[in-house]
């Protein structure tokens, strides 16, 4: 069963290198065009990264190569606008086959559980395993992408018309905007890109070693970079692109150095035996995943760029803000929960931020005015949980909420997407209504805000509550922190139904960010209902024998499960928020303070106290590498030249001059030389003690 | 075998210097062909090596001084020569549209080839040393000859300050000369009996003499300036020979003289080294953020990437630490200089693509050339990604290994070096997206129309570098089989 543990993310890995090569065809017909097809497959192929690696020697994958092959291979021999063409209306259908086949696949290995390694370095080996939490997670990650890849082959516009749209800024258009040709490779290259991104994931989750965990951990980082600056005209979605992943990456270099720590400490990089380490090196280990997980979830201080994912199509987000990328660094903490507890403080670290971010990005959150920000906020805030989740050993808990956030999540997303493909707007005052023109999306939309706002007796309430459970036997003060928390999740929630639920009014405006379609399309809904289906039901993971059950699945300790007491408490709250909330805005809504709006201004702390400085330094640098560095090299011949031209000018000129000088200098010297033969002792006498005085003076300046 | 490998080109350019009436279009045919020939010998020996020292021959050259011509390859140079093989050709590719002095410049190229593949396989200190000023003779040629801008200056300066790091190396080695009791210049011999075993203070001189020299050359922070200006103003190829094969001279010279040979002095400045490599890591990355110019902005990086190099170099050297995570750190010292060697030419020759079409390196003046150059903006991308360290192409293999190296010796200092060194992988990210950004993303820029996308040679030189960089990212056994032993060997070498 080995070879179903690589082909798991193998399969949907090799499909989008080649979707993404299919994608990279340029559109010239001519001879010289045709040689470029021909080599752009060995020329891009370094695209596909960490995946072909892990497909190696799988057989499997033929069939996806086939499929989307026969699109790229047509592509080749068309002409012009026909090559992206073809290959981009095949591009759909073939990702979406792919990804209901790795759904298969996920299925497959949560039941029979394989697992394989290979060597990487010298006594360093790197494997994949589908352990317990591994099957919950491949399970979620190929279903949400499927979801979300069956909602993107439907919106047809934002992905391929729009990317050819010239900058939202306006400004020149004289580059050619392409037609059906270019619209057709952005498509290609949109859902290789996905499925590039989730067999990334897949990796993560099923990594046993920091080494491959490390390399779909990156490579799904780039990942997201391609994707939120898919729309690369955008020089503001391009350098939101850049900020997401290089913050990300700033917490990635603590997953460097945590797996040199773990050679130091346990001269192996296994995730199983991270914990047996000893002091130091166990802490150093902890303080570099904890780093790297709050940088990936967005947890504070890093929740910034999560705000800039926000460029990316809402297809993106909603797998992005699910079972992907945020969701990868709860992953990672729920899993090194053994080392975090044995070291104590990275655990209380863990913990406190967790808390902390739930707590200020849901306030963040209910500040902002644009459905997508709202949501963002909200992931942030809801990956907060799950941190605090890791931190306090719910294990069973956290990936619960995990799993149950991740199809809210989504869900939400694929909505407000729906909508801003529609309508053409995201802000929370123009859509007024939206709910009401598109019930299917405002239905759906409708149970997943409800389910987020903990809601009984959807699935969030009662995930939060099993955290929660356990964060009250740990720490009071933590658990009022995540009560409060709780609080404004439902204020949020609420805040986001109210707005698409409530009748239209003279705010209502269509149209305001980009021209919509006016529609929803059959295959952008078709995925809604299940999602929705989902988010309401995943709470069942409550009920004590099932909740037995999935403890014994994930290996978990001894946690409650989510008591009685607490989901009533926490479910009245939520309730009586929700109907509170529109009760609230009907009169008319208080302005939210700026800082929470901007998200507490992190950003600009970010580019004040590193950016800035950095860029500094880096230009005072190049100055001094130019001026001084440089400056002592150029000095060097410019001292040889002065030198010879001073030998030029005043001695070569005076050479004959130094000759004849010579013997006249010659004659006076005799004539000082004769000076002293006077002949008289005395004056010998005073010659010699001056010459001893001196030998004296050489001697003691000399020793 | 080895011989014929080092000196074919040779023998193609004496031929193309002296057979009269040969078109252009006959002389790069003879010049891929060539280097092609020579790049399918490589691959036949790597097939054929079996460890230890491979293809060793030996002839008598200066035997009253001890030299003589003796030749070899192991698992630290075997993968530099080939790496030596494929750029040549790639360059031969990508130039063959050269309509200038075409004769004279295959015929320079091949030379050089025989000049950098010889270096590589040389056991003999004084047969390094000859080849070692030829790549400065041969490239101060290629500069002045077919470069642009302020060519004859940055030629001059580029001769000039290698020129003196070699003299400073040809003391170093008349001082291992000295040094060692059988008065050889035989590497095995010297290898095999370390000079000055005890006498600390002289051996320390003459480390520091072949560590300056080969400082100059590898380059690291503070003797870099050479390397900019002659980036800038050498022609595409060159900058590619340049900083793929001649800067990993200065690299193998540590790994394979000053190391195996000075051990006890190594030891004692392994912290200087290590010191001296961060600081290169760090300093390298900065400048390259500020860069306004993208040639100058790749040069830049190469600081950065062999500064990568010489901190693990330096890491082997502190006995104190953990074996296994020196040996990692080696091993991803040899990855790291055969992986620089081929993202940096495609990105050398990337940069080459965009002169030919605009005449500029000027940041602020491209943009959006994603647009008109897709295949182009595609490369890039993937050549910066690879820089960058992605996981997936080689340069995430090596720097992987270098940095969980370091870190894993576990001393302090080994771990701050580390953590200090992994932000240099952070701002090697920004500068790359920054760089992609101001390029080839975003709105079109003034020389934007003039990019047209990548012609079929261009295309042919610059995809083989970037899939082998995939290759070793994604599978990189077959490159780490050959490399790790090596790795071992000059791990027990410098803690003799």
């Amino acid at each position: 069963m080995s070879a179903l543990a690589w082909l798991l993310p193998g399969l949907p890995g090799v499909t989008g290198v080649l979707l993404v090569l299919a994608g990279g065809l340029r559109r010239g017909g001519t001879g010289h065009g045709a040689g470029l097809g021909r080599d752009g497959h060995g020329g891009t192929r370094p695209a596909g990264t960490g995946h072909v690696r892990t497909g190696q020697g799988a057989g499997r994958e033929e069939t996806g190569h086939v499929r989307t092959g026969h699109g790229a291979g047509h592509g080749r021999s068309g002409r012009g606008g026909g090559a992206g063409g073809l290959a981009g209306r095949a591009a759909p259908v073939g990702a979406v086959a792919v990804a209901a086949a790795t759904l298969v696949l996920a299925v497959l290995a949560a039941f029979t559980r394989p697992a394989s390694s290979v060597p990487l370095f010298a006594g360093l080996r790197a494997g994949v395993e589908v352990d317990g939490l591994s099957a919950v997670l491949v399970v979620t990650v190929s279903a949400v992408a499927l979801a979300v890849l069956v909602f993107s082959a439907g919106d047809t516009r934002e992905l391929s018309a729009e990317n050819t749209r010239g900058p939202s800024t306006g400004g020149t258009r004289e580059l050619p905007a392409g037609g059906t040709g270019e619209a057709g490779r952005a498509r290609c290259r949109f859902f290789g890109l996905m499925l590039l991104f989730t067999a990334a994931m897949l990796v993560t989750v099923t990594a046993v070693d920091l080494a491959l965990l490390l390399m779909g951990w990156e490579v799904m980082g780039a990942m997201s970079y391609a994707l939120i600056g898919f729309l690369w005209r955008d020089d503001a979605r391009v350098r939101s692109a850049g900020i997401a992943f290089v913050t990300t990456r700033a917490g990635d270099a603590g997953l460097y150095v945590a797996a040199g720590c773990a050679l130091a400490g346990t001269g192996s990089l296994e995730l199983a035996g991270l914990a047996a380490g000893a002091r130091p090196w166990h802490d150093l280990v902890a303080a570099g995943i904890v780093v790297a997980a709050l940088g990936k979830s967005a947890q504070l201080p890093l929740s910034f760029w999560l705000s800039h994912a926000m460029a990316g199509p809402s297809p993106v987000s909603a797998l992005l803000h699910s079972a992907t990328m945020v969701a990868a660094g709860a992953y990672l903490l729920l899993r090194a929960q053994p080392l975090l507890a044995v070291t104590g403080w990275a655990a209380q670290a863990a913990a406190w931020a967790g808390a902390l971010t739930a707590l200020l990005l849901g306030a963040v959150a209910l500040a902002q005015r644009d459905l997508k920000q709202l949501l963002a906020a909200s992931t942030c805030a809801q990956l907060g949980f799950m941190v605090l989740a890791a931190g306090t050993g719910a294990l069973a808990g956290g990936t619960a909420h995990l799993v149950a956030h991740a199809a809210v999540k989504s869900l939400l997303f694929l909505g407000a997407g729906a909508w801003l493909a529609a309508l053409g707007t995201k802000d929370l005052r123009e859509l007024r209504g939206a709910a009401r023109r598109h019930r299917l999306v405002g239905v759906t939309f409708g149970v997943g805000a409800l389910a987020l706002g903990g809601v009984p007796p959807l699935s969030l309430w009662v995930t939060k509550e099993s955290i929660l459970s356990v964060v009250a036997e740990r720490s009071p003060a933590l658990y009022l922190l995540s009560l409060v928390a709780a609080l404004l999740a439902a204020a949020y929630s609420a805040k986001a139904v109210t707005a698409v639920w409530r009748p239209r009014d003279p705010w209502t405006r269509d149209d305001s960010e980009r021209r919509g379609t006016g529609r929803v399309g059959r295959l952008e809904g078709l995925p809604l209902p299940v999602l929705a289906l989902a988010a309401a039901t995943l709470g069942v993971v409550g009920l004590p024998p099932v909740f037995e059950a999935w403890r014994r699945l994930l290996g978990a300790g001894g946690e409650p499960g989510p008591g009685g007491d607490g989901l009533l408490a926490t479910g009245i709250t939520a309730i009586a928020v929700t109907v509170a909330v529109p009760l609230a805005v009907r009169r008319r809504a208080p302005e939210a303070p700026p800082l929470l709006r901007d998200w507490l201004g992190l950003e600009r702390v970010a580019v004040a106290l590193v950016w800035r400085p950095v860029m500094a330094l880096a230009r005072s640098l190049a100055r001094f590498d130019d001026r001084v560095l440089d400056g002592v090299v150029r000095s060097v011949p410019r001292a040889g030249t002065a030198a010879a031209r001073l030998a030029r000018g005043r001695a070569e000129a005076g050479v004959d001059g130094l000759v004849r000088d010579v013997g006249t200098v010659t004659a006076r010297l005799a004539g000082l030389a004769r000076r002293p033969q006077t002949g008289q002792v005395h004056t010998y006498f005073a010659q010699a003690a001056v010459g001893l005085l001196l030998l004296a003076v050489v001697v003691a300046l000399a020793r | 075998m080895l011989t014929v490998v080092i000196f074919l080109p040779l023998v193609v350019a004496g031929g193309l210097a002296v057979v009269p009436g040969l078109g252009d279009r006959v002389v790069v045919g003879v010049w891929i062909a060539a280097s092609a020939a020579d790049l399918l010998l490589t691959a036949v020996m790597w097939l054929g090596y079996g460890g230890g020292i491979g293809y060793e021959a030996r002839a008598r050259w200066i035997p009253s001084l001890g030299a003589g011509y003796h030749v070899g390859v192991d698992g630290l140079s075997l993968p530099l020569i080939a790496m030596t093989a494929l750029l040549f050709l790639v360059c031969a590719v990508y130039s063959s549209g050269r309509t200038e002095r075409v004769r004279q410049y295959a015929a320079l190229f091949l030379a050089l080839q025989t000049v950098c593949t010889g270096l590589f396989a040389a056991l003999d200190l004084l047969l390094f040393f000859v080849f070692f000023d030829l790549s400065i003779v041969g490239m101060y040629f290629v500069i002045v000859g077919w470069g642009h801008g302020d060519r004859a200056r940055s030629a001059l300066r580029f001769f000039l300050y290698t020129f003196l790091g070699s003299l400073a190396l040809l003391l170093g080695f008349i001082g291992l000369y000295l040094g060692g009791g059988a008065r050889t210049f035989d590497m095995v011999d010297l290898t095999r009996d370390p000079p000055f075993a005890d006498a600390q203070g002289v051996s320390g001189l003459v480390l520091l003499a072949v560590g300056v020299g080969l400082a100059i050359k590898t380059p690291t922070v503070p003797f870099h300036t050479w390397l900019p200006p002659a980036h800038t103003d050498a022609p595409a190829a060159g900058s590619a020979v340049l900083a793929g094969v001649m800067l990993k001279m200065g690299a193998y010279g540590l790994a394979r003289i000053a190391m195996p040979m000075l051990p006890g002095a190594w030891q004692r400045h392994a912290w200087a080294v290590v010191v001296v490599g961060v600081v290169s890591v760090l300093y390298g990355a900065l400048v390259a953020l500020a860069q306004e110019n993208v040639k100058r902005l790749v040069a830049y990086t190469s600081i950065n990437h062999m500064g990568y190099v010489v901190l693990a170099l330096g890491a082997a050297g502190l006995t104190a630490g953990d074996v296994q995570a020196r040996r990692l750190a080696v091993s991803g010292a040899v990855t790291q200089m055969v992986s620089h060697g081929l993202i940096t030419g495609a990105l050398f020759l990337i940069t080459g693509v965009l002169w030919d079409r605009a005449r500029s390196y000027d940041l602020g003046r491209f943009g959006g050339i994603a647009a008109v150059a897709p295949v182009l903006t595609g490369l890039t991308a993937v050549a910066a990604f690879a820089s960058l360290g992605l996981p997936g192409l080689s340069g995430f293999i090596a720097e992987f290994q270098i940095l969980a190296g370091v870190v894993g010796v576990g001393l302090p200092g080994s771990v701050i070096a580390g953590v200090l060194s992994v932000c240099g992988i952070l701002i090697t990210a920004a500068l790359l997206l920054r760089m992609l950004h101001r390029v080839f993303l975003g709105g079109p820029g003034e020389l934007t129309p003039r990019v047209l996308d990548v012609r079929p040679r261009e295309l042919a030189a610059i995809a083989p570098l970037l899939a082998l960089s995939a290759a070793v990212g994604v599978a990189p056994r077959w490159l780490l089989d050959l490399v790790e032993p090596a790795a071992a060997a000059i791990v027990s070498l410098v803690s003799r």
